[in-house]
């Protein structure tokens, strides 16, 4: 075959993966200013430094697949394919917003591009995930569906009863854990019996992997493997990224990182230059690419920003209505 | 009088034929799966076995394991791969074995299914549909009644039949409706019979019944309750003269409260009379509205007759004591019609 296999094997489409990346981090950056000044209620949970797990996992779906995402999610929208200023304009509670303000940072959604929704209870997008590969499986399509959950999450029940039914049924389903160190204050390593996540899909017959989540090549090559599986019938599979959290747990948390060092040490490993070094090596980008790249990026942003500014607050009925779709 | 609780006067005269509650169930399921490839199955021990109330049987035969699947038990699976199925297109109907598992599934009741259409902005769907028994008789849990919790949540659709007839209706209207709609059934009332027409016909939700027209008092009851009720109006129209109006909600979400109000402007008087504990039943909130909407005409107190507030013991003897009786139903009527009991 000729035609390109991933896209890591061009230069154009390698770069818009590190212009997405750039695009994550610096519309988090942007949101959590934006919260800092009042302008964003609730509050915003930031995936900084953990961007090539979103970017890395989207890069082998097609729209047609399913996403189901966190709390901590702007990323994946992101790199499903959202519209970046209908998302900004959503965490301002505007009009124009994929929720028009009813859902804000923690409920972006955005069916069209199969981005079926952040959610705020952790691990409550696994069982969902599940049917919605269940019923990809039911209407004969070869997509996949695929959830995006913390560390923590693997603690909860619904984790074990989504693996189990899902590989009894063998369902195209893609468990995708962002082992980012932490749940909220606690450090994995506390609240996780085992050190490696991924060991927990042994016990229910399919493959788990752990990889370096701040690698995008590789996060995206498992993904490639994991989803291919799914599509081809061979049921589910469960990938760690293995990953650090930068900022604390949300804007409205305080700072608390049990070994700040550590912090530091990760710190390193920002996934962004790490991309960034692999496309120099490839000869794909040097530094006025690297300039325009991230110019772009936040050109986005900014007009991101202005779009959501220039948009109405939501209207005061919108309070009342989508609770049900037939007036009865 | 006694047959006035089965006949359907808003429906044109047609062949009929006789079903229990199971059986009118299982044909719109049938029904269901036949006209529409999107709907499928999902509980525990509804395949091959049948359900635990036969309301599956024969289905996983006739349609094979794709459409009624077998689950493991793993209630908040369930309803959760529900949920997500329902978001991109399938029409799942699934089945809780007891109400009182819901206990184990209400995060993706409450917080998922019901919140979906809302928090999107109105992107997503969730037509699910729960179908799960309600009870008596197998202890504390096994048999609550727990229809006031979910009325409690916005998002969600609630019916409650009581007869193969509304069952059957409601059930086809559920699979029209785009959000998710809890079915909760009797199970003392699936091997009962009624009449339903042989042409299909729906109830609509939000559509009270008046189950038996009356003069002096309405009693709005629901599900199992409402064949006791119209005993209860049968007997004390023979024994006392009493015109007793029997009111059936069928749907608890949407709730039909012009049909109760316009009754309680008619007999000045109004009991709530139900399965479910008295403190924060659906009593309390019907009440409360009667009192809202209808406040210058009551004559009495409105007046819940329900459980008491215990756990439903398992000796019969003990239940009989926790579970509003026919007599503590004449009793209420007694007194807000400021009578002495016969
Ligand atoms: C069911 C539930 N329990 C607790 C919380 C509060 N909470 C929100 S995020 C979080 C930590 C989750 O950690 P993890 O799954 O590792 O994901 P991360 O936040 O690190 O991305 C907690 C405790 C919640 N939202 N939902």
């Amino acid at each position: 075959m000729t035609t390109t296999e991933t896209p890591l094997d061009a230069a154009a489409s390698a770069l818009s993966l590190y212009e997405q990346m750039w695009l994550i981090r610096l519309f988090e950056e942007q949101a959590l200013d934006l919260f800092r000044r009042g302008l964003i209620r609730g509050t915003v949970h930031p995936s900084i430094g953990q961007e090539a797990i979103a970017v890395g996992v989207c890069s082998v779906l097609r729209s047609s697949d399913g996403v189901l995402s966190t709390y901590r999610g702007h990323g994946h929208c992101i790199a499903k394919g959202a519209d970046v200023r209908r998302m900004m304009a959503e965490l301002m509670a505007r009009r124009d917003g994929y929720c028009k303000g009813k859902g804000g940072s923690m409920h972006l959604c955005d069916p069209d591009i199969g981005y079926l929704g952040a959610n705020g209870i952790v691990g409550a997008g696994m069982p969902i995930a599940g049917g919605v590969a269940l019923s990809m499986r039911l209407q004969s399509r070869d997509d996949v569906a695929v959830c995006f959950f913390g560390d923590g999450a693997s603690n909860q029940g619904v984790f074990h009863e989504t693996a189990n039914m899902a590989a009894i049924w063998k369902l195209p389903l893609v468990l995708v854990c962002e082992n980012n160190g932490y749940g909220l204050s606690v450090p994995t390593s506390y609240a996780c019996s085992i050190t490696d996540i991924a060991r927990r899909a042994g016990g229910y017959g399919f493959p788990g992997w752990s990889v370096d989540g701040n690698d995008l090549p590789a996060v995206l090559e498992i993904t490639k493997t994991a989803v291919a599986r799914a599509r081809a019938g061979e049921g589910p599979g469960l990938i760690e990224c293995k990953t650090y959290r930068w900022e604390r747990h949300s804007a409205l948390s305080r700072t608390y990182h049990v070994d700040p060092t550590d912090a530091t040490n990760w710190s390193r490993h920002d996934p962004i230059e790490r991309f960034g070094k692999w496309l120099v090596q490839k000869g794909w980008l040097d530094e006025p690419i690297d300039n325009q790249t991230r110019q772009r990026a936040a050109q986005i942003v900014s007009e991101a920003v202005e779009f959501a500014t220039g948009s109405d607050e939501a209207p005061s009925l919108e309070a009342l209505s989508d609770v049900y779709d037939n007036v009865i | 009088m006694s047959m006035t609780m089965l006949s359907e006067p808003n429906i044109v005269p047609s062949a009929k034929k006789e079903l229990t509650f199971a059986q009118a169930l299982n044909e719109s399921l049938r029904e269901a799966m036949t006209r529409d490839p999107s709907v499928f199955l999902m509980g525990e021990d509804i395949g091959p076995y049948g359900g635990l109330f036969r309301v599956t049987e024969g289905l996983y035969q006739e349609f094979g394991s794709q459409r009624v699947l077998d689950t493991p038990i793993t209630e908040q699976a369930i309803i959760g791969f529900g949920v997500g199925a329902a978001m991109v297109g399938s029409r799942p109907i699934v089945e809780l074995q007891f109400s009182d598992f819901m206990a184990l599934a209400m995060d993706q009741i409450v917080n998922q299914a019901a919140k979906a259409r809302y928090m999107s902005g109105g992107q997503l769907s969730v037509p699910l549909i729960i179908r799960t028994p309600v009870g008596t008789g197998l202890g504390s849990q096994h048999t609550q009644s727990l229809e006031a919790w979910l009325m409690h949540v916005p998002g969600l659709h609630i019916a409650m039949p009581a007869t193969p007839y509304d069952a059957m209706g409601l059930l086809r209207t559920a699979l029209e409706l785009n959000d998710p709609v809890l079915f909760l059934e009797h199970s003392m009332l699936y091997s009962t019979r009624g009449e339903v027409p042989v042409d299909p016909y729906k109830v609509p939700f939000g559509e009270a019944r008046i189950v038996r027209q009356g003069s002096d008092v309405t009693v709005i009851a629901v599900s199992s309750g409402v064949t006791v009720a119209a005993k209860v109006a049968d007997e004390l129209a023979a024994e006392q003269g009493v015109s007793v109006e029997v009111i059936d909600p069928r749907t608890l979400a949407p709730f039909d409260m012009a049909t109760i109000v316009a009754s309680v402007q008619k007999t000045n008087r109004a009991i709530v009379f139900h399965q479910a504990c008295r403190t924060c039943g659906i009593g309390a909130e019907i009440g409360q509205r009667i009192m809202e909407e209808a406040f210058d005409y009551l004559d009495a107190p409105v007046t819940r007759v329900a459980a008491r507030d215990v756990p439903n013991p398992q000796a019969k003897s003990l239940e009989m004591v926790v579970l509003p009786s026919e007599q503590d139903l004449k009793r209420a009527i007694n007194s807000v019609l400021y009578r002495s009991p016969a």
